[in-house]
C-alpha cells in the first residue's frame, strides 16, 4: 500500500533512475487509511556473492543474505534465492550489521533552558515548578517516557545512517532522573513503525538540567537527592497515605527493572555515580567522559560497562606563548592522550560500547575511531562495541546487532572491510530499506572506455581513461584537459580540444580530430559539454559542442585499470607521553610508597611532654613512628640528615575547601544530608601545594551558606591516590554549621529564605533538632511495632537529612560551626544544651574571645583565623589576640585556614600568636598540630612526635614558626608525597613536557589539522563563600558569584 | 539643673561612646630625640650596629655609631632591638573602605564612571578608620590611598598614618593616576561555565586592543588640550592629568598580564610618562624588558597561589627576587582584604625567604616604595635630612616570631600603638582576670 508521502525531490529522482531496481518500499500500519490504491510488497531481496560478516565471530564467505518485509530471512553461503526475490549482486561487497548507538538522543529534543531572567542573585526557589502528581524536586522526573517524546527526524537521522548507524537507543537528555530510552531505527519512516523497544532504558545523570528549583545545588546534592529518591521509592511501595499519589515514584520504581544507563561523563563521577549504585544494589552502565584512562584501575574496580565517546579534544593553537602559558599540560597531555581511552579500556578487559554522541561534527566519527585504533584499540573490540555489546545491554540482541535469520534488516554494504582507511560505506539497509551512502561506489568505474561521439556530421573516437569519481582524461591525439563526474548514475563529462592559439599558418598538428565538427573553427579552441547515464558497462547520452551541434556518444568499457596494490605500511602506535597520578605536572609515574626513614639529628618539637628535644633522631617503619631518641641505627632505613633542621608533627588544618568537587550545597538552609566525602577531588593542586607548606591532613568542609550545611570530610594530603584513599581512616564524622551573616544571606537584597536573621537562625537549629528527636522516636516505635507478632508493619520514610542530625544526638557525629558574634555563640551552645549534645568545635569563632568561659563550660575547641578581621560586619570586633585569650581560658585551641593559599603558612599564621598576645612558641606551634588533631578526635593518631603514631612528619629547614622556614620534605603515613630536591625536577619536567607538547600541536596545525583557540585551563577554587580569595589569573573563585546557592 | 548637667554629660558620654576613640594623635614635637643603642635598617641596604639615630625638629639629623645624646634631650633606649624606617603601604583603600562586604554605606573606593582621572582619594579618607591603628601597631606608618574603579580611577594621595583629619595626614598629594588596562584573557562566563553550557566567544584581544586605544586617545587629546593655555570650556579630565606631561605626577598601571605590561611600555615611549606596573604578578616574564623601559613595580599580592597549576609552587614568592636580578625597581604592597594590611612586612619576609636579602626585602617596604611614590626626599629610609618616620622592634620585622614593635615615629612624634585591637585585648583579658 502507497501512502501519500513527501520525498526530497533528490529521492525521487534516484528512484527513477536505479538500476538495480530496488524498489522504494512503503511500509504502513494496518490501521492507517490509504489515499489512493493499495501497493502492497514483501520488499524480498537476494544479495548474492558477498562477504557477510554476521557477528564479531562469524563471516561467510560468497555468502547470500535474504530479507523480506524488513526482516532478515536467511543468511548463509547456500541459501536458497526466493523466486519473488529481487537479486543484488554483491560481488566484492561486504555486508555488516549496522551500529547501535546507546547514548543518544536522536528524535528527542533537549528541553531549552530560559537563559533569560535566570539570575543567581535571585530568589531562591524552593519546589518543583512542574505542574501535576509528580516529585517535589524538579529535577527528578523517571515518568519521562521517551517513546512519548520519539519523533522520527530525517535530518538528524542522516549523518548517523552515513556513519553506519541502524539502531539507536535515545531519551531525553535533561535531569538527574531522566526516565525512560527508547531504542529506535533510524528509518525515515512513521514513528509507529520504527520503535524496536518501547522502554528499554532508565536513565540518571549528575546534572540537574533545566531544571530552575534551587535544590541541588552542588554535586554532593545531587548525590544526596539520589540517595534520598531510591529510600523514598521504596517507602513509597507502602502507598504512605501523607505522600498521596506520586507519578515520579511509581515510574521509578517501574523503571528499576530496565538497564540504568548514567550519565557521569568523567573518571570521578563514573566513580561516584557507581557507589551510589552499589548503596541501592543497581549496577549502571555509565556513559563516560573520554577521561578514564587517567584512572583505568579504580574505573575496572567499578565492574560496569561503558559507554565511550569519540570526542577527542582538538589541538590548540599555542603559536603565541602568552596565549599558551595559560593552557595546563593536564590539558595538553589530555589532548594527547584522549584517543587512547578506548583502548584502556580494552586492555583493562573492561566492557565498553561506542556512541557518537558529544561530537561536534559526526563527521569525526570515523576518523577519531581510526585514531582509536592507531592508539591501540583493536577492529574486533570497536566492532563488539559498536553491535553486539549495545545490543545485549538493553537487551535487543534477538533483534538487533548481528546479520541472523529473524533479525531486523539493518546492515550495510561496503566496499571493504568496515574499519580500512578507504574502506566507504556504500549503502545502509534499515528494516529492509536501503539509504545510500555513497551510491557512486558501488561500480568501479575505474578503466578505459571506448568513447565514440557522434553528429550529423559523423563520428570521432576517443579513449576516456576513468582514474576515480570526478576524475577522467579524454585521450584524442594528446591526453585533452577534461572534466569528469560519476555519482553512481549520472555521468557529466567536458572537455576542450587544446588547439593552440597560435597565428593562423602556423602548425597546427595540435588540432583533433574534433576540428571537423568546428567546421572553419580553427584556430578556436572546440570545447564538448556531454552528459549521459551509466547503464553498466555502456554509458550513453548526449551533448554539444561550442558550435552549438548536437551530439550523441557511447563508452563501453574496454578495459580495468591494473590495481596497484595498497602498500599496506603498517602504522607506527604514536609514541604518546605518560598518564601521571593525579593527571597533572606534578604527578607520579608510580605512586610512592611508605619507607622505613631516619630522621637524624633534628630539632624534634614533639607537642608532648617532652617537649622539643635538640640533636634527635626519629626513626619511622611501616607508616608509624617507631623510635625517638639519640643515636639511632637501623639499616634498613632511609637516612635523611635532619642537622641544624627541625622536625615536628604534620600540620592539620581543621578548616578547608580544597579537594572537592563541590563545597555548598546551599539550596536550603538544613542540608545534613550532603556529604563532602561524596565529591572529593584528588586531582586538586593544591593537596600537593599545602604538602609543600607542611600540611599533611586537611579537614574538608562545607560551606558556610546555610545553618545547617553538610557532612564534612576529613582526608589526608596523599598525593597521587584517589578520592577514597585520601579520606583518613577510622576518624568520626563531623558535620558543618553556620551562623550568622551567610547564612541569613546579608549580602542578597532580595532574600526569601528563611532564616533571615540571627533570630530565625536559632529557630532553623531548634526546629530541625525537634524534627530529629521526633523522627528517632518514630523510628524506634515502629521498629517495636513491627517485632510484635501480627502487627501491621508501620513504615517511616528514611530521611537522609534528620539520620544525620539523629547522629549528632547520639554522639556519633560532631559538629564544627562557622561562627563569629558573641550572640550567635551563646545561642547555639544554649540549643545544644537543650538537646543534651555538644558543639564539638567553633569555627572561625573570632568574638570567641568574648564568650571563651562559655566556651569552655560547654567543651568546645576553638579554631581560627590568626588575624582576620574588618572583611564584613560580623567581624568588626575581630582581634589578633583571641586565640591567645581563648588559649589563657584554657580552650583548645586551632588556627586555620579556610584559604588554598593561606593553608600553605598555617605554621606561620600559628606564630602570630607569639607577635598577639605573647604565646609560647611550642604553644603555638601545637595550634595547627595537635591542637586540631584533638578537636577531630585524631590526636591518638596524629597531631604530635610520639611512638606509635601515624609518621606525618615535616622537615623543615628553619626554626618552623619562622617566615623562613620552607618544608624540605613532608611524609604522610611514612611516605615522602613531598621533597624539595623532587619538587625541582618535576618543575624541569613540566617545562620539558610542556614543551614537547606545545611544539607537538603546533605540528598538528601545520599539518593542516583542526585546532581551536587556546583555551585558558580555568582553575575553580571552592570557598565557603565567606571572604575573598587570593587567587591567580585563570582561577575562578567558586564563591564569587555564589553560583551553588542561587544567591 | 542637675537633671540637666546629668543629660549634658551623658550627651557628651554618649559622643565620646560613639567616637569611641580614646587613641589620640600624637602632638607635634619639635625637640631634639636619640634613639639609641639599636641595630639600624637604613632602608638602603645598609646596617649600623649599635647605632643612634639623632632628630630634631621632626627631621633626622644624624645617623650613626657615634652619636653621643645631648643632656636635655629625649632618649629612647632601644637596647638589642631593630629600627627600621616607617612601612609603606604603596597602593592602597585605606581609609576608603572600613567594612568590606554587606556594609555599602562604609566605603567610598570606587566611583561611578570610566574616565575618573579627576576623582581624588584624598577627599574621602577618614583618619578615624579603626583599620588605621592596627597599620600604625605593625609598624605602617605611611600609605598611598588610591581610587578605584573604571579604566581611569583617579589619583591617589600619600598619607601619614597619625593625624586628625586628610588635611593633617596629606603628605604628597595627587601623585599617581591610576589607569586599569583591559584583560587579554576572555573569562568565561561563570554562569555558563557551571552549568556546562557554551561559551559566548568573544576576542580578548580585540576587545583590549579598542579599549587601550580609547586610553590613548584620551591621553592625546589631554595632551594637545594642555598645550592651549586657555579655553573656553575647561575640561576638568584633561586638566586632572596634566602632572603627567610635566612628570609631577606618575601613571600607575594597574595589569598583571604579560601583555597589559607591554601595552604600558606605550605610554613610556608615546608620553613620555614615568610609568610604575601595579599588580604584575607575571612581571617575572619580562623583567629585563621593565628596566629597560624604566618601568618600576608594586607587586600587589605576593600571598598568592601561583597562576596557573604547572606554575613553580612559589612562583608567586620568587618573583620578587627575580626582579631584584633583573634590576627593576619594585615595592611590595599588602592588600588582603581580610588582615587588612598589616601584613605588608610579611610579604617582605616571604621574598627574603625565597632569594632576597633581608635588607632587600626591607627596601621593597620602604625606601623602593618611597622612590616609586617619589616621596624619598622625604622619607623610605633613615638618613639625615629625611623625616623622622622610625619603626623600633624587638627582633626582626619581616619575621612574625620576632615583629614585635614597641614604638614608632612619625615626623618624630612618637605615635600611639594602641588601636580598638589592643584595647579589647586589655578589656577581655580583664574580664578574665588575666591581666598582669
Amino acid at each position: 500500500m502507497g501512502i501519500l508521502r513527501m520525498h526530497p525531490p533528490g529521492k525521487l529522482f534516484f528512484l527513477v533512475m536505479v538500476l538495480l531496481s530496488i524498489s522504494f518500499y512503503t511500509k504502513s500500519q494496518t490501521t492507517f487509511p490509504v489515499n489512493g490504491v493499495a501497493d502492497p510488497r514483501t520488499a524480498t531481496f537476494a544479495f548474492t556473492n558477498a562477504t557477510i560478516v554476521k557477528d564479531g565471530q562469524t563471516t561467510l564467505q560468497n555468502a547470500t543474505l535474504i530479507i523480506r518485509e524488513g526482516k532478515i530471512i536467511s543468511v548463509g553461503t547456500n541459501a536458497q534465492v526466493p523466486k519473488d526475490a529481487v537479486v543484488v549482486d554483491c560481488s566484492g561487497k561486504y555486508i555488516y550489521p549496522s551500529f547501535i548507538d546507546i547514548y543518544s538522543d536522536y528524535g528527542i529534543a533537549i528541553p531549552e533552558r530560559q537563559r533569560n531572567g535566570f539570575d543567581f542573585r535571585a530568589p531562591a526557589q524552593f519546589n518543583s515548578n512542574t505542574k501535576g502528581a509528580f516529585n517535589w524536586n524538579q529535577a527528578i522526573k523517571p515518568e519521562v517516557d521517551g517513546s512519548k517524546l520519539f519523533a522520527t527526524d530525517d535530518a538528524k537521522a542522516k549523518p548517523l545512517r552515513d556513519n553506519g548507524f541502524g539502531t539507536v537507543l535515545t531519551h531525553e537528555k535533561d535531569g538527574i532522573a531522566r526516565g525512560t530510552g527508547v531504542v529506535v531505527t533510524l528509518a525515515n519512516e512513521k514513528e509507529n513503525l520504527v520503535i524496536v523497544k518501547e522502554k528499554a532504558s532508565a536513565h540518571y545523570s549528575l546534572s540537574k538540567g533545566v531544571s530552575s528549583q534551587s535544590y541541588p545545588s552542588s554535586l554532593m546534592g545531587v548525590i544526596a537527592l539520589l540517595r534520598q529518591t531510591y529510600l523514598d521509592a521504596q517507602w513509597y511501595k507502602s502507598k504512605p497515605a501523607k505522600e498521596g499519589t506520586n507519578i515520579s515514584l511509581q515510574a521509578w520504581i517501574d523503571n528499576q527493572n530496565l538497564p540504568q544507563i548514567f550519565d557521569a561523563n568523567d573518571k570521578w563521577n563514573d566513580i561516584r555515580a557507581d557507589r551510589i549504585g552499589d548503596e541501592f544494589g543497581v549496577q549502571y552502565i555509565i556513559k563516560g567522559g573520554g577521561n578514564e584512562y587517567q584512572r583505568i584501575n579504580e574505573i575496572a574496580a567499578t565492574k560496569a560497562t561503558y559507554i565511550l565517546s569519540l570526542n577527542f579534544p582538538q589541538a590548540q593553537d599555542v603559536e603565541d606563548p602568552n596565549d599558551a602559558r595559560f593552557v595546563s599540560l593536564a590539558d595538553m597531555k589530555h589532548w594527547e592522550l584522549a584517543p587512547t581511552n578506548p583502548a584502556a579500556f580494552e586492555k583493562a578487559n573492561i566492557p565498553f560500547c561506542l556512541t557518537s554522541a558529544d561530537l561536534k561534527d559526526l563527521k569525526q566519527f570515523m576518523a577519531n575511531l581510526r585514531k582509536a585504533f592507531d592508539n591501540g584499540l583493536s577492529e574486533e573490540k570497536a566492532f563488539d562495541a559498536l553491535t553486539k555489546t549495545p545490543a545485549t545491554l538493553i537487551n535487543v540482541y534477538d533483534k538487533v546487532g548481528s546479520i541472523d535469520a529473524g533479525k531486523i534488516a539493518n546492515f550495510l554494504i561496503t566496499k571493504g572491510p568496515i574499519f580500512k582507511e578507504k574502506t566507504v560505506i556504500l549503502q545502509n539497509w534499515i528494516q529492509g530499506e536501503k539509504y545510500d551512502v555513497k551510491e557512486e561506489g558501488w561500480n568501479d568505474i575505474k578503466g578505459t572506455y571506448n568513447l565514440v561521439i557522434s553528429s550529423a556530421n559523423g563520428s570521432s573516437n576517443y579513449t576516456l581513461d576513468v582514474k576515480s569519481d570526478n576524475s577522467a582524461s579524454v585521450i584524442g591525439k594528446d591526453t585533452l584537459t577534461t572534466k569528469f563526474n560519476y555519482d553512481g548514475k549520472i555521468i557529466k563529462l567536458s572537455f576542450s580540444s587544446a588547439i593552440a592559439k597560435k597565428p593562423a599558418g602556423t602548425d597546427s598538428s595540435a588540432q583533433n580530430k574534433s576540428g571537423k565538427f568546428g567546421g572553419g573553427m580553427r584556430g578556436a579552441a572546440a570545447s564538448y559539454r556531454l552528459s549521459g547515464v551509466s547503464n553498466g558497462n555502456v554509458w550513453n547520452g548526449n551533448g554539444d559542442d561550442t558550435a552549438g551541434n548536437i551530439l550523441t556518444w557511447t563508452a563501453t568499457f574496454a578495459k580495468a585499470t591494473p590495481i596497484i596494490a595498497d602498500s599496506t605500511k603498517k602504522k607506527m602506535t604514536p609514541k604518546v607521553g605518560k598518564v601521571l597520578y593525579p593527571f597533572d605536572g606534578y604527578g607520579w609515574e608510580e605512586l610512592p610508597k611508605p619507607e622505613n626513614i631516619l630522621i637524624k639529628n633534628a630539632t624534634v618539637w614533639t607537642n608532648e611532654k617532652e617537649g622539643k628535644l635538640d640533636n634527635t633522631d626519629v626513626l619511622v617503619k611501616n607508616g608509624k613512628i617507631v623510635q625517638i631518641g639519640k643515636n639511632i641505627v637501623d639499616a634498613s632505613a632511609k637516612v635523611i640528615d635532619g642537622t641544624g633542621k627541625h622536625l615536628t608533627a604534620g600540620i592539620i588544618d581543621e578548616h578547608s575547601h580544597i579537594a572537592a568537587a563541590s563545597i555548598n550545597e546551599g539550596a536550603q538552609s538544613v542540608t545534613s544530608e550532603v556529604r563532602i566525602g561524596d565529591n572529593l577531588n584528588p586531582d586538586d593542586i593544591n593537596i600537593y601545594r599545602q604538602l609543600s607548606g607542611g600540611v599533611t591532613s586537611s579537614h574538608i568542609l562545607h560551606g558556610s551558606a546555610n545553618t545547617i550545611g553538610g557532612q564534612t570530610q576529613l582526608i589526608k594530603l596523599r598525593w597521587g591516590v584517589d578520592d577514597d584513599g585520601l579520606k583518613f581512616k577510622g576518624a568520626d564524622g563531623f558535620i558543618k554549621f553556620a551562623l550568622g551573616e551567610n547564612v541569613k544571606r546579608t549580602t542578597s537584597s532580595n532574600n526569601n529564605r528563611f532564616p533571615d536573621t540571627r533570630m530565625g537562625v536559632e529557630e532553623v537549629l531548634t526546629d530541625a533538632f525537634t524534627r530529629a528527636v521526633d523522627y528517632e522516636n518514630a523510628m524506634k516505635n515502629a521498629d517495636a511495632n513491627n517485632k510484635k507478632k501480627g502487627a501491621t508493619q508501620t513504615v517511616v520514610r528514611r530521611d537522609l537529612e534528620l539520620d544525620a542530625l539523629v547522629e549528632i544526638l547520639n554522639k556519633k557525629r560532631f559538629i564544627t560551626c562557622h561562627s563569629y558574634v558573641q550572640s550567635e555563640i551563646t545561642s547555639l551552645i544554649r540549643v545544644a544544651d537543650k538537646f543534651n549534645f555538644r558543639v564539638n568545635t567553633f569555627t572561625h569563632i573570632l568574638e570567641g574571645y568574648k564568650v571563651a568561659d562559655k566556651m569552655k563550660a560547654h567543651g568546645s575547641s576553638a579554631s581560627t583565623f590568626s588575624d582576620w578581621w574588618a572583611y564584613k560586619m560580623e567581624v568588626q570586633d575581630a582581634i589578633a589576640y583571641n586565640a591567645t585569650i581563648m588559649q589563657k581560658v584554657g580552650l583548645n585551641v586551632c588556627i586555620n585556614s579556610d584559604d588554598a593559599e593561606q593553608a600553605r603558612r598555617l605554621n606561620q599564621e600559628a606564630a602570630k600568636s607569639v607577635k598577639y598576645g605573647g604565646m609560647a612558641e611550642e604553644d603555638a606551634l601545637k595550634m595547627v598540630t595537635l591542637n586540631p588533631a584533638k578537636a577531630l578526635h585524631v590526636d591518638d593518631k596524629v597531631g604530635s612526635i610520639k611512638v606509635g603514631k601515624d609518621a606525618d612528619l615535616v622537615l623543615w629547614s628553619d626554626h618552623p614558626l619562622s617566615i623562613y622556614a620552607k618544608s624540605l620534605t613532608t611524609i604522610v603515613d611514612g611516605t615522602i608525597y613531598y621533597d624539595i630536591q623532587k619538587d625541582e625536577a618535576a618543575r624541569k619536567y613540566i617545562v620539558h613536557e610542556r614543551n614537547r607538547l606545545v611544539q607537538k600541536m603546533m605540528g598538528e596545525k601545520k599539518s593542516g589539522g583542526a585546532t581551536m583557540p587556546a583555551q585558558p585551563s580555568f582553575q575553580v577554587i571552592l570557598s565557603c563563600g565567606d571572604h575573598e580569595h587570593h587567587d591567580g589569573l585563570i582561577t575562578i573563585d567558586a564563591s564569587d558569584e555564589d553560583v551553588n546557592t542561587n544567591k | 539643673m542637675k537633671k540637666l548637667f546629668f543629660l549634658i554629660t551623658s550627651l557628651l558620654f554618649l559622643i565620646t561612646a560613639n567616637a569611641q576613640d580614646d587613641v589620640y594623635p600624637a602632638k607635634d614635637y619639635k625637640g631634639v630625640l636619640f634613639i639609641i643603642n639599636g641595630t639600624i635598617h637604613v632602608g638602603n641596604g645598609q646596617v649600623i650596629e649599635n647605632g643612634t639615630i639623632k632628630i630634631e625638629n621632626g627631621k633626622i639629623v644624624a645617623v650613626g655609631q657615634n652619636i653621643s645624646a645631648t643632656q636635655d634631650a629625649k632618649v629612647v633606649d632601644s637596647k638589642g632591638k631593630q629600627i627600621y624606617p616607617g612601612l609603606i603601604l604603596p597602593v592602597t583603600d585605606l581609609g576608603l573602605k572600613e567594612i568590606a562586604n554587606g556594609v555599602r554605606g562604609s566605603n567610598d573606593y570606587e566611583e561611578i564612571g570610566d574616565l575618573n582621572p579627576s576623582i581624588r582619594s584624598i577627599v574621602a579618607y577618614n583618619t578615624d578608620s579603626k583599620i588605621i591603628g592596627t597599620l600604625r601597631a605593625s609598624g605602617i606608618l605611611l600609605a598611598s590611598v588610591t581610587p578605584q574603579g573604571g579604566t581611569i580611577s583617579g589619583s591617589s594621595s600619600v598619607v601619614q598614618l597619625d593625624a586628625w583629619n586628610y588635611e593633617d595626614a596629606a603628605y604628597k598629594l595627587d601623585g599617581a593616576i591610576h589607569v586599569n588596562l583591559p584583560t587579554f584573557i576572555a573569562r568565561p562566563n561563570r554562569f555558563a561555565f557551571f552549568l556546562g553550557l557554551p561559551q559566548d566567544h568573544v576576542d580578548p584581544t580585540k576587545q583590549a586592543l579598542e579599549k587601550i586605544a580609547e586610553i590613548k586617545s584620551f591621553f592625546r587629546q589631554a595632551k594637545a588640550y594642555l598645550q592651549e593655555p586657555t579655553h573656553k570650556e575647561t575640561n576638568l579630565k584633561f586638566e586632572a592629568v596634566k602632572g603627567l606631561f610635566d612628570k609631577k605626577q606618575k601613571l600607575f598601571v594597574h595589569g598583571d598580564q604579560v601583555k597589559q605590561m607591554l601595552i604600558a611600555i606605550d605610554f613610556v615611549k608615546e608620553f613620555g610618562f614615568d610609568v610604575v606596573m601595579v599588580g604584575a604578578s607575571e612581571s617575572f616574564q619580562i623583567a629585563d624588558l621593565l628596566k629597560q623601559n624604566n618601568i618600576a613595580v608594586i607587586l600587589q599580592e605576593e600571598h598568592a597561589l601561583p597562576a596557573t597549576e604547572d606554575d613553580d609552587v612559589d612562583q608567586p614568592y620568587k618573583t620578587p627576587y627575580q626582579l631584584q636580578k633583573a634590576g627593576v625597581l619594585f615595592a611590595l604592597n599588602d592588600q588582603h582584604d581580610e588582615t587588612r594590611y598589616r601584613n605588608l612586612m610579611f610579604n617582605a619576609g616571604t621574598a627574603a625567604a625565597y632569594g632576597l636579602t633581608k635588607e632587600q626585602a626591607l627596601q621593597s617596604i620602604t625606601l623602593n616604595s618611597a622612590k616609586i611614590l617619589g616621596i624619598d626626599d622625604r622619607t623610605g629610609s633613615l638618613e639625615v635630612g629625611k623625616d623622622a618616620n622610625i619603626v623600633i622592634s624587638d627582633g626582626d620585622i619581616l619575621d612574625m616570631r620576632t615583629s614585635i614593635i614597641s614604638a614608632a615615629f612619625i615626623q618624630g612624634r612618637q605615635v600611639s600603638l594602641e588601636n580598638k585591637q589592643t584595647q579589647l585585648y586589655e578589656r577581655y583579658m580583664k574580664k578574665y582576670g588575666l591581666m598582669k
